[in-house]
C-alpha cells in the first residue's frame, strides 16, 4: 500500500509539472497572437493554427488539474491506510503511532506529524485545484489556465519537498514490533479536525493567490476576477475562523492553564493569514461591486498567500519553538526556508513586474462605504504588522545573539488599541452608503449604537467599578457594535434581505459577542490556588468547591488519578472530575482539566500534584461569560458561510441569465 | 480627485499604516520584550530588576521543596556554573522534574532569587529527557529548544 501511495505521489508531481508547462506554453503562444492587456472576452485568435494549438493547450489544463487532484487523494488515502492498518514497516507509522491506539487517533495520526501534514496540505490543494477546474466558468480561458498554472507551481514545490526531503512512505528494515506512540497532548478529538480545517483555510488563500496570478499574467484585474476569487476567499476565511476558534478552545481545555489565547508563535501563524484574509475579503468586495482598489486587492492576495505559507512552513522549520513544533532536521529546515523564499519572493516579484499592466480602477470619496473598507484594510494591516514583528523579532534578535521572548503584554499593548479602533470603525462601516455619503448623516445613523456603548460603559462602571482600560473599552464597544451590526437590517423586509447581507450582520455580531467574552474573561475571572485534603472545600468566585476524594481510572491507553469535586452555588450543584493522566507510550503525564459550563460562565478545575501530607493541589477558575468567545467565533464563521451561499447562489443566477 | 492622485493617497496611507505598525511595535517592544537569562548571566551582568524576564536552565537535583501551604514550590535552577533559587506558586507543568530543563517566566527579586509567574517545561512529539548540560553555551542551546 505504501508503494502505491508513493507512486501516486510521483504521478501527481509529474502532472503538476505538466499542468504548469501547458499553462505557460498556452498563455505564451496566445500572447504572441494577441497583445497582452486586451480583455479576454473581446480577444480573437488571429493566426488560426497558433490559435487552435493555444486553445488546445489552455483547455488541457483542466483535465490535468482534475487528475492531479485525484492522484493526491489516492496518496493521502494510502497513508491513512497504512496508519489504520498499523503497518510497522513504514517509518512514519513507527515514529508516530502505536497499534493499541484508538482508531480515531491512528486515523488522525496520519497528519499529526510533519510528513503527513505536508501530504494533507498538498492533497487539499489538489482537491481545490480540481474544484477550480470543474467549477469555474466566468474567467477567460487564458486567465483560468494561468490560474491553474499558478496552482501547479505552488503544488510542485510541495511535491518536491515531500518526495526529496520528507517522504511519508519510507520503509524501515527490519520492521519493529510496535510504534513509539503519539504525544498524549495530541490524543484528542480536536487533533482530528483542527489541522485539516486550518489547512483548508491556507489552501483557500493559495487558490485566491492563484487567481491573482492568473489575472496579473493576463492583466484582467476587474470585477469578473473579483467575483471568481471571492467564494474562495470566503471559504478560506470560514475555515480559518473555525480553525482558530477550535484551536483556541482546544488550548483552553487541554493545556489546563485557564487561558484561551497565548500569543504563541504558532497561534500567531494562524492569526496572520486570518487577518490578511479578512482584509482581502473586504477589499475584494470593493473590487467586485465598484471596480476600485485593483492593485490593492491583488497585493492583499499576495500577502494572504505569503502569510499562509509562513503559517504552514515556519511552524515546521524548527525556527520557532512552541507546543506544535515538531523536531526537524536542519537540512529540511533549509529546504523549507528556500521554498518559502521562492514562493514569497516569486509572488512579490510577479506583483512588481505585472502590476504596471493593471490600469487604475474607479475612484471614490473618502466618506463612503469604499472609504470605510479602506480604513478596515489599513487597521487590519497595522495589526498584521504588529503580530508579524512580535512573532519574528525574537528570531532576528537570536541571530544577533540576544535571547528574548515576546509575550502577551507586548501584543495586548501594541495590537489591543488598534483592534478596538477597528471595532469602532466596524460599527460605522456598514451604515455608510457606497460611492458618497454625508458625515453628519452617518453620525445620525450611529445614535443608537453610541447610546448602547455609553449605557453599557456607565452600567459596567456602576456595577463593577474600575476594571481596567482595555476590558472596559472592550465591553462598551462590544455593546455598541452589537447594536450597530444589526442596524443594516432595520426597515428591511427580513425575508427578502440577501443572504450575504445577513452574513455580514451575523459576522459583525459575532465579533461583538466574542469581544464581550474576551473583555468579561479579562475583567471578572476569579482564580483560586490551594492545597486541600479530601473532605475540605475551597471558594472561587460565587462557588464553593468540595474535594470528595481521589479514585483511579483506566482508559484505552492511559490510566489516571481522578479527583471528585462537588461545586455548589446557591441551590445548584455540579460534580467535576479533573484528572492526572499517565500514558505508557510514550511515558508522559498530562493533567486533564474538568470544566462545568453554566449559562453565565464556566467553572474550570485542574488537579495538581499530591503533597506528602495527603493534600492535593487544586487550581480553580470561575470565568463569567467566557464561552461567548467561541460562540462569537462560531457566529463569525456562520456569517461567512451565509455570505458564501448567498454569493454562489447569486453567481449561479447571473450565469443562468 | 483623479485616479492617479487617489492611488497616491492610498499608497501613502498604506505606508503610513506600515510605519504606524512598526512604531507601535517598537515602543511596546522597548518595555515588554522579556530577555532571556541563564544563572551565570546574572552573576556576570548583575540583576535585571523591575522587568519581566525569562530564566532558563536545569532544575538542580534534590533542590525541589514544597512549602507548607502546599502550593508554593522552591527549587534551584543551574546552568552548570551558577545557580539561582526560584519560587513559584502554582501547579508545576507535567514535564517539570529534577535534572530536567525548565524556563521560568517572572522577575528577579533584590536578594538575587527569582519569583516565577509561569513555568515552561519541554513538550515535544519526540520527547526525550534532555541530558544534564554542563556548560553555559550548552545550556543556552538547550534552553532554545525548551518552550511550552
Amino acid at each position: 500500500m505504501a508503494e502505491a501511495g508513493l507512486a501516486a505521489l510521483w504521478l501527481a508531481g509529474a502532472l503538476a509539472a505538466l499542468q504548469l508547462a501547458l499553462a505557460v506554453l498556452g498563455v505564451r503562444s496566445r500572447a504572441r497572437v494577441a497583445p497582452v492587456g486586451v480583455a479576454g472576452g473581446e480577444e480573437r485568435p488571429l493566426g488560426a493554427s497558433g490559435g487552435a494549438l493555444a486553445e488546445a493547450l489552455l483547455a488541457a489544463t483542466r483535465p490535468v488539474a482534475i487528475v492531479q487532484g485525484v492522484m493526491a487523494v489516492v496518496a493521502m488515502a494510502a497513508l491513512i491506510g497504512v496508519f489504520l492498518a498499523s503497518d510497522m514497516s513504514v517509518r512514519l507509522v513507527v515514529e508516530n503511532s502505536h497499534s493499541l491506539k484508538p482508531w480515531l487517533y491512528r486515523f488522525a495520526g496520519a497528519w499529526g506529524n510533519h510528513e503527513g501534514s505536508m501530504l494533507l496540505w498538498v492533497t487539499i490543494l489538489g482537491i481545490a485545484g480540481a474544484g477550480v477546474a470543474v467549477l469555474e466558468r466566468r474567467l477567460s480561458p487564458r486567465t483560468l489556465a494561468a490560474t491553474l498554472g499558478g496552482q501547479a507551481a505552488i503544488a510542485l514545490g510541495f511535491y518536491a519537498f515531500l518526495l526529496w526531503a520528507s517522504n511519508p512512505f519510507e520503509r524501515v528494515v527490519p520492521a519493529p514490533r510496535d510504534g513509539a506512540g503519539l504525544n498524549p497532548l495530541l490524543q484528542d478529538p480536536g487533533l482530528a479536525f483542527h489541522p485539516p480545517t486550518l489547512y483548508a483555510g491556507y489552501v483557500g488563500l493559495s487558490v485566491a493567490f492563484s487567481f491573482a496570478i492568473g489575472a496579473l499574467v493576463t492583466g484582467e484585474v476587474g470585477p469578473a476576477f473579483a467575483r471568481a476569487m471571492r467564494p474562495w476567499v470566503l471559504g478560506a476565511w470560514v475555515f480559518l475562523t473555525l480553525g482558530i476558534t477550535a484551536g483556541s478552545y482546544w488550548a483552553y481545555y487541554e493545556l489546563g492553564w485557564g487561558g484561551w489565547w497565548f500569543w504563541d508563535p504558532v497561534e500567531n501563524a494562524s492569526l496572520m493569514p486570518w487577518l490578511a484574509a479578512t482584509a482581502l475579503l473586504h477589499s475584494v468586495t470593493v473590487l467586485a461591486t465598484r471596480d476600485g482598489l485593483r492593485a490593492w486587492t491583488v497585493m492583499l492576495a499576495v500577502v494572504g498567500f505569503s502569510m499562509s505559507m509562513v503559517g504552514t512552513f515556519i511552524v515546521r522549520s524548527g525556527l520557532l519553538t512552541s507546543v506544535h513544533a515538531f523536531a526537524v532536521d536542519p537540512s529540511r529546515g533549509l529546504f523549507i526556508l528556500a521554498l518559502l523564499g521562492l514562493y514569497i519572493g516569486g509572488a512579490l516579484a510577479l506583483f512588481a513586474w505585472r502590476i504596471g499592466a493593471v490600469r487604475a480602477g474607479a475612484t471614490f470619496e473618502f466618506v463612503s462605504r469604499e472609504g470605510g473598507l479602506v480604513v478596515n484594510n489599513l487597521l487590519l494591516s497595522v495589526i498584521l504588522g504588529v503580530v508579524l514583528i512580535g512573532t519574528f523579532y525574537p528570531i532576528v534578535a537570536a541571530a544577533f545573539g540576544v535571547q528574548l521572548s515576546i509575550g502577551p503584554p507586548f501584543f495586548n499593548k501594541a495590537a489591543g488599541p488598534v483592534a478596538l479602533a477597528l471595532v469602532a470603525a466596524m460599527a460605522a462601516g456598514p451604515l455608510v452608503r457606497w460611492r458618497r455619503d454625508e458625515a453628519a448623516a452617518v453620525i445620525a445613523r450611529l445614535t443608537w449604537p453610541i447610546a448602547a456603548a455609553a449605557f453599557a460603559g456607565a452600567g459596567l462602571f456602576a456595577l463593577a467599578g474600575p476594571v481596567g482600560v482595555l476590558p472596559f473599552a472592550g465591553l462598551a464597544l462590544a455593546a455598541g457594535l452589537a447594536v450597530a451590526s444589526v442596524a443594516p437590517l432595520a426597515g428591511r423586509n427580513l425575508l427578502r434581505t440577501p443572504l450575504f447581507t445577513w452574513g455580514m450582520v451575523v459576522s459583525h455580531l459575532g465579533i461583538a459577542v466574542s469581544l464581550a467574552g474576551m473583555a468579561c474573561d479579562a475583567a471578572f475571572t476569579a482564580e483560586t490556588l490551594t492545597a486541600i485534603r479530601a473532605g475540605e472545600a475551597a471558594r472561587v468566585g460565587p462557588w464553593r468547591v468540595r474535594f470528595d476524594g481521589i479514585q483511579p481510572v483506566v482508559g484505552d491507553n492511559w490510566s489516571a488519578l481522578q479527583a471528585r469535586l462537588t461545586a455548589t452555588r446557591g441551590s445548584t450543584a455540579v460534580v467535576l472530575f479533573p484528572q492526572q493522566r499517565y500514558f505508557a507510550n510514550p511515558v508522559t503525564t498530562t493533567s486533564e482539566s474538568a470544566i462545568a459550563t453554566r449559562p453565565d460562565g464556566q467553572l474550570y478545575t485542574v488537579l495538581g500534584q499530591a503533597g506528602e501530607d495527603g493534600r492535593w493541589q487544586l487550581r480553580l477558575w470561575w470565568k463569567p461569560f467566557v464561552t461567548l468567545i467561541w460562540a462569537g467565533g462560531g457566529l463569525i464563521a456562520l456569517g461567512g458561510l451565509l455570505s458564501l451561499v448567498g454569493r454562489v447562489r447569486r453567481g449561479r443566477q447571473g450565469v443562468a441569465r | 480627485m483623479t485616479a492617479k492622485t487617489q492611488r497616491l493617497v492610498l499608497v501613502g496611507l498604506a505606508l503610513l499604516a506600515v510605519v504606524a505598525a512598526a512604531l507601535l511595535a517598537l515602543s511596546a517592544l522597548k518595555d515588554q520584550a522579556a530577555f532571556f537569562y541563564a544563572p551565570s548571566d546574572v552573576r556576570r551582568d548583575g540583576l535585571p530588576l523591575g522587568r519581566a524576564v525569562r530564566l532558563g536552565g536545569m532544575v538542580e537535583a534534590g533542590s525541589v521543596r514544597r512549602a507548607g501551604d502546599g502550593v508554593t514550590v522552591r527549587f534551584v535552577v543551574t546552568d552548570g556554573r551558577a545557580t539561582t533559587p526560584v519560587t513559584f506558586a502554582g501547579i508545576v507543568p507535567d514535564l517539570f522534574r529534577e535534572k530536567s530543563g525548565v524556563v521560568a517566566e517572572g522577575e528577579f527579586v533584590r536578594d538575587g532569587s527569582f519569583r516565577a509567574t509561569n513555568l515552561l517545561a519541554k513538550h515535544d512529539e519526540n520527547y526525550m529527557p534532555p541530558p544534564l548540560v554542563k556548560t553555559q553555551a550548552g545550556a543556552m542551546h538547550e534552553t532554545k529548544t525548551l518552550d511550552r
